[in-house]
């Protein structure tokens, strides 16, 4: 009878790690999984390219011609206003992926397997949020190309738009840390999908995005330029050079990049901590 | 000096369900002890609490010589853990859920990789080890989990319910690995539905219900406490009850005449409490065949978890409570208020 193998040579004994570099290992450890599930489900990393694309057709051709931006009712000013809007709204999307991925984790089981491993608490959920950043990074290059094919342009030199789309991955990596939240407190990953979606519905359109918010019913004004959300959206804007940015006095308006920075940073900071208080209790 | 793993006084409750009602387990190092009871029994919350997912509302444990409430990543690096719901990645090969797992114990990527292969080899699954693990079968996506759960050789290792769902063909198999493992040392802590699986492998059993347990000892200790084997025959004909019933008396256990033997008139079926096993049939057989019993079915009848339930607690094993310790239906998941550091 053969004897089940022990240590190759001494060589699987747990080395000490401090504290940060395990965290960092673990994380990539668990990216690196994630994006592999990514490569071989690839339906799933086409379905969230086709949807931003969908959108940028429909709102560019079915709304352009009755969208008022400024004093302009182009629809070749409105596509160019829009895109702003479909980025930031596209990289929210990152929000129902992580969701989803987590509940399924919990769902199969593997998150009780990395709980009773020796791994950094925080790094099932960093790890799931760093592969959805490198998935939006990929859905944003190809919006880019289709939105230069409607007519989009930048304005003011590639520095700006980089740092416009570094802005925009902020804000998507802050969402899926709501994402994993979500994941964490659902019991099915298709309610983690529809409840890391149905939210951001009225957090996108009660915003900048798709409408001057100068237009909107003035109760609704503040609720849009207070928006997390809008804080990004003006920033693009600005950034890229587009029209349609926002007059309003109010203070997320006047120092958009400012206000998108520290929005992403504040959803990071707060849900990230709430997932991983919530990840050391959570049972399948 | 406590063994490898050690519990005393443990409560856990979910909602109105006392999952755990005061467990105490004590498993010397290098034993095999087997927690054998139905679904919803606390089985399944005793090895999460023992392997740090879930808090305790009060008691100690200590594996592997570390209190697990107090350093519970300390006791991570001393234990496997494999589960009844073969958590492995589906979406990877076999090979890259180890490596994953390798690198979790915080391996080298070299170890890792060695460490995987290893285990591939041993576990039969060196051929199927660049497929994803969803197109494993059952049997295999069983035994990549337990390498997985083998990955960092730990001196202690969980697990639940290990063949729940597989093929006899697999079972055996599996079994045959976990012997191999206690061979080599290893402390195992195993639950199972099945007292045959528990009589196989473990040293010692505790049978638990409704989060207690109500009897331990080992396999021969719990057998003659449920009575050992029966003799169960069915004639062919209601009036050859009579006659078949005399006969079956001269072999009861207890001497107790036609009174220990139960009938049960509508199935024409006997059953009688035996000792000396199978060559005793052959006796039974000759001896109804000369009054003229006629028989349909005849067999020797192990005790069965219901069986022990039965003279242990008076009532059958309910099994109703499918996956009541994972999910439970009163409370739910609000009242699950641990939080593990």
């Amino acid at each position: 009878m053969t004897t089940v193998p022990g240590p190759a040579d001494g060589l699987t004994a747990p080395r000490p790690r401090g504290g940060i570099v395990r965290s960092v290992n673990d994380s990539l450890v668990i990216a690196r999984r994630n994006l592999i599930r990514m490569s071989r489900i690839p339906e799933m990393v086409v379905f969230g390219l086709i949807q931003p694309i969908m959108f940028v057709v429909l709102f560019s051709y079915v709304f352009g011609g009755s969208m008022q931006i400024g004093d302009s009712t182009s629809p070749t000013v409105y596509r160019e206003f829009l895109m702003a809007g479909i980025f930031a709204q596209t990289v929210t999307f990152a929000t129902a992926g992580a969701g989803a991925g987590i509940a399924d984790d919990m769902h199969k089981g593997l998150i009780d397997r990395f709980r009773s491993l020796p791994m950094a608490r925080g790094a099932v959920l960093t790890g799931r949020t760093l592969a959805d950043l490198v998935q939006t990074t990929l859905t944003l290059v190809v919006l880019t190309v289709v939105a230069l094919l409607v007519g989009w342009r930048i304005h003011e030199g590639v520095p700006k738009a980089l740092g416009a789309f570094v802005l925009l991955l902020l804000l998507g990596y802050a969402f899926s840390w709501i994402g994993a939240l979500i994941g964490l407190s659902v019991r099915t990953p298709e309610a983690a999908t529809s409840g890391g979606l149905i939210w951001l519905f009225p957090v996108t359109f009660i915003s900048n995005a798709f409408v001057d918010s100068d237009n909107l019913p003035s109760w609704l004004q503040p609720v849009a330029e207070w928006n997390p959300f809008s804080a990004t959206v003006q920033a693009c804007r600005v950034l890229f050079g587009n029209p349609g940015v926002s007059t309003s006095d109010a203070w997320p308006m006047q120092h958009p990049v400012w206000a998108s920075l520290l929005w992403s940073v504040l959803i990071i900071t707060v849900f990230r901590t709430l997932s991983v208080r919530k990840y050391r209790s959570a049972t399948a | 000096m406590p063994g490898a793993i050690y519990a005393e006084g443990l409560v856990k409750t979910f909602g109105d369900v006392r999952a755990l009602d005061g467990v105490d387990l004590d498993v010397p190092e290098g034993t095999v002890l087997g927690l054998l009871g139905p679904n919803g029994a606390g089985k399944t919350t005793a090895v999460r609490v023992l392997t740090t997912l879930i808090r305790p509302d009060s008691g100690r444990a200590v594996v592997a010589g570390t209190d697990v409430l107090e350093h519970p990543d300390e006791v991570r690096r001393s234990i496997g853990l494999s589960g009844q719901f073969a958590a492995v990645d589906e979406y990877l090969t076999g090979r890259e859920n180890l490596r994953m797992v390798g690198r979790l114990y915080q391996m080298r990527a070299g170890a890792a990789k060695a460490r995987a292969d290893e285990l591939l080899e041993r576990f039969h699954l060196a051929d199927a080890a660049d497929r994803q693990a969803r197109t494993y079968s059952g049997g295999m996506r069983r035994r990549l989990d337990l390498a997985a759960a083998l990955v960092a050789s730990p001196p202690v290792m969980f697990m639940d319910e290990p063949t729940t769902g597989l093929d006899p063909r697999n079972r055996q198999e599996l079994w045959g690995v976990v012997e191999e493992l206690v061979a080599g040392g290893t402390t195992l802590l195993l639950t199972t539905q099945y007292l045959e699986e528990a009589d196989r492998l473990a040293h010692d059993i505790c049978v638990v219900d409704h989060g207690r347990v109500i009897a331990r000892g080992t396999s021969d200790q719990l057998k003659d406490r449920t009575g050992g084997e029966r003799v169960e025959v069915v004639v062919h004909e209601p009036e050859m009850i009579d006659d078949a019933r005399d006969v079956l008396a001269r072999y009861g256990v207890a001497g107790a005449g036609r009174g220990e033997v139960s009938v049960e008139e509508h199935t024409r079926k006997l059953t009688v409490p035996v000792t000396g096993g199978a060559k005793l049939l052959a006796e039974v057989i000759r001896d109804l065949d000369a009054v003229g019993a006629e028989i349909d079915d005849i067999g020797l009848r192990r005790p069965t978890l219901d069986d022990v339930f039965i003279s242990l607690t008076g009532h059958a094993a309910d099994r109703v409570e499918e996956e009541g310790e994972r999910e439970p239906a009163a409370g739910g998941r609000k009242n699950r208020k641990e939080a593990v550091k």
